[in-house]
């Protein structure tokens, strides 16, 4: 273990994934991740790579897709509005069986949305923004130090199962400065030897190699095909983190910012003599349902806290699969968790209150919406206008 | 210890600056720290400012919400600030920028004419400085020497003698708290 150094967010995650062999960036500037291609811009051709500020993030991810199918260790980064703008790119280079590494710096949304962190990009990562049936493997860091040592992870993940990972961050995360140490020497990707299907110059008789996101035979086969190995990364990949699981009333699950929230309270309830337990995802896809099933088995409530409208509960529902009840304790369009408000609602957990637990359709309540029109202003598209 | 400090004032009064030389020192002391700017669509003039936590265990959420210490520099950040204080949290106010006192009587308030003890030393600029000595004196959050030994990582390209007006001004901030 080297000496701790602060570092900010974004920085040890640039220098993270320099470390980790990246040898391509290709990137378009987005708060709250400008740090991430500013970095590259200073350090990557020094590593003795390429750094491309593209046109825009439809032309990165495209620019990663061509850089990835030569086997070089390839990435962009954006955040949430930028990394939609992408998602065509990634499910081609889902459907090409490509490495490389996504790194989504989250902020509010939906749309433009705000410049602070939030976590409402989960369904987009772990379900695929892009079309089709693909996966991405999804790494949620929860400090500076996992956001510079999880994209060597991310590269071995991507290369071991020739697929897309993205590392899903969040604003805070990527602007906080925290003491942190790197848990790997720095590689250098010269040393790994080619990858056995990249595109490169062909010599010595060797056949052909091509790189195709559609094969043109059965799709359905490609399909099953790649769907063997998300099913075996289910089986042996998740990672998770387990914090006074071992007997608790209450068992929290978060990832990134809000676990650290979680922490927080988790040490609070310890004072009042309440046990609360915390599970924290580090996968979020593939999502380790098992363990988190084992453990809602021996807890009274499950509460789930996100940065989100109900986006991670889901997955820990199917998970949790009836086991005990589960709660959640939202905190969406860039609303940040604490220990006490996190506390307030693992009471009424127990209590069987509702201060601090969102519910969408109680939170409509009596709501009532009707949508009216204005007779005479005319149709919509109607270019005399009304009367 | 957990340590949640607030740092407010005005763009280019070195808040930010203060802030990150804080976490810096509590690195070179062995603890764990964070640091986080407001990083939303400040203008030049406008208030600025960041959150700082030194601790000895784990650093929960980087965002103080509710500080054990707040450090304002100007008015503005006076009535900002002060109501997210915890219950008896200390207060360090810039008295000569701020005329303003606080309303609250649960808090220790400890006022520092910063910027008049930085302008004896020779530079105004250096205001930051002598409140983050003040600061020290107070919560014993970090030590002298360990702040001294993070001016020299955070200000990498400070010429020698300005690290020493720097020192001075640090040492002034911890002398004139009683």
């Amino acid at each position: 273990m080297t000496e701790k150094t602060l570092r900010k967010g974004n920085e040890a995650l640039a220098e993270g994934a320099i470390r980790a062999g990246a040898r391509f960036f290709a990137g378009y500037p987005i708060t709250p991740q400008n740090e991430v291609p500013e970095y590259m811009s200073a350090y990557m051709a020094d590593a003795g790579g390429a750094f491309v500020q593209a046109e825009s993030e439809v032309a990165a991810i495209n620019m990663v897709y061509g850089a990835a199918a030569t086997g070089t260790r390839s990435m962009t980064s954006s955040s949430s509005p930028g990394i939609s703008l992408k998602q065509e790119g990634i499910t081609y280079l889902a459907s090409a069986d490509l490495p490389c590494l996504i790194v989504n710096v989250m902020r509010g949304g939906p749309g433009l949305g705000s410049i602070n962190g939030a976590q409402g990009d989960y369904f987009q990562a772990t379900r695929g923004g892009g079309n089709g049936d693909y996966r991405v493997i999804v790494l949620a860091p929860n400090s500076v130090e996992e956001l510079g040592n999880f994209p060597k992870l991310g590269f071995e993940l991507a290369e071991k199962y020739r697929m897309p990972c993205m590392i899903l961050a969040d604003g805070i995360l990527g602007q906080m400065m925290e003491s942190m140490s790197f848990n790997f020497d720095p590689i250098d990707p010269n040393t790994l030897g080619k990858l056995d299907w990249a595109v490169d110059i062909e010599k010595n008789g060797r056949p052909k190699r091509k790189v195709f996101s559609y094969k043109g035979d059965s799709l359905i086969a490609d399909v099953l095909e790649r769907a063997k190995r998300y099913g075996l990364m289910e089986k042996t990949e998740a990672r998770w983190e387990e914090r006074n699981t071992e007997d608790c009333d209450v068992l929290l699950v978060a990832y990134g910012l809000s676990s650290r929230a979680c922490l927080e309270a988790v040490n609070k309830a310890k004072e009042e003599g309440l046990k609360v337990g915390l599970f924290r995802p580090i996968t979020l896809w593939p999502f380790p349902s098992k363990r988190l099933n084992e453990l809602a088995q021996k807890t009274k409530a499950v509460l789930t806290v996100e940065q989100s409208l109900g986006q991670l509960v889901q997955d820990v529902k199917l998970a949790v699969d009836g086991a005990a009840p589960v709660y959640l304790n939202a905190y969406p369009a860039g609303g940040q968790p604490d220990g006490n408000s996190i506390l307030t609602a693992v009471k009424s957990c127990l209590n069987g209150g509702k201060e601090g637990l969102f519910d969408l359709q109680e939170h409509a309540g009596d709501f009532a919406y009707s949508c009216e029109r204005d007779a005479s202003l005319g149709m919509q598209g109607d270019c005399k206008g009304g009367k | 210890m957990y340590q949640g400090i607030r740092i407010a004032g005005f763009g280019g009064q070195g808040v930010v600056s203060a802030g990150i030389l804080l976490a810096q020192a509590g690195v070179e002391d062995k603890k764990n720290a964070s640091w986080l700017p407001s990083y939303g669509p400040e203008m030049r003039g406008g208030t600025a400012n960041c959150s700082v936590v030194v601790t000895d265990g784990e650093v929960y959420t980087p965002i103080v919400s509710a500080p054990d210490t707040v450090i304002v520099m100007n008015e503005p950040s006076l009535p900002k600030f002060e109501p997210l204080l915890k219950k008896g949290g200390v207060l360090i106010l810039n008295s000569s920028l701020i005329n303003s006192r606080p309303t609250r009587t649960d808090i220790q308030t400890v006022c520092v004419p910063c910027n008049q003890i930085a302008e004896d030393l020779g530079m105004a600029r250096i205001a930051n400085l002598v409140a983050l000595g003040a600061f020290i004196k107070i919560t014993g959050a970090v030590s002298l020497q360990s702040v001294a030994d993070a001016m020299k990582k955070v200000y990498k390209r400070a010429k020698p003698e300005m690290l020493e007006l720097n020192k001075k001004a640090l040492q002034a901030g911890y002398d004139f708290v009683k």
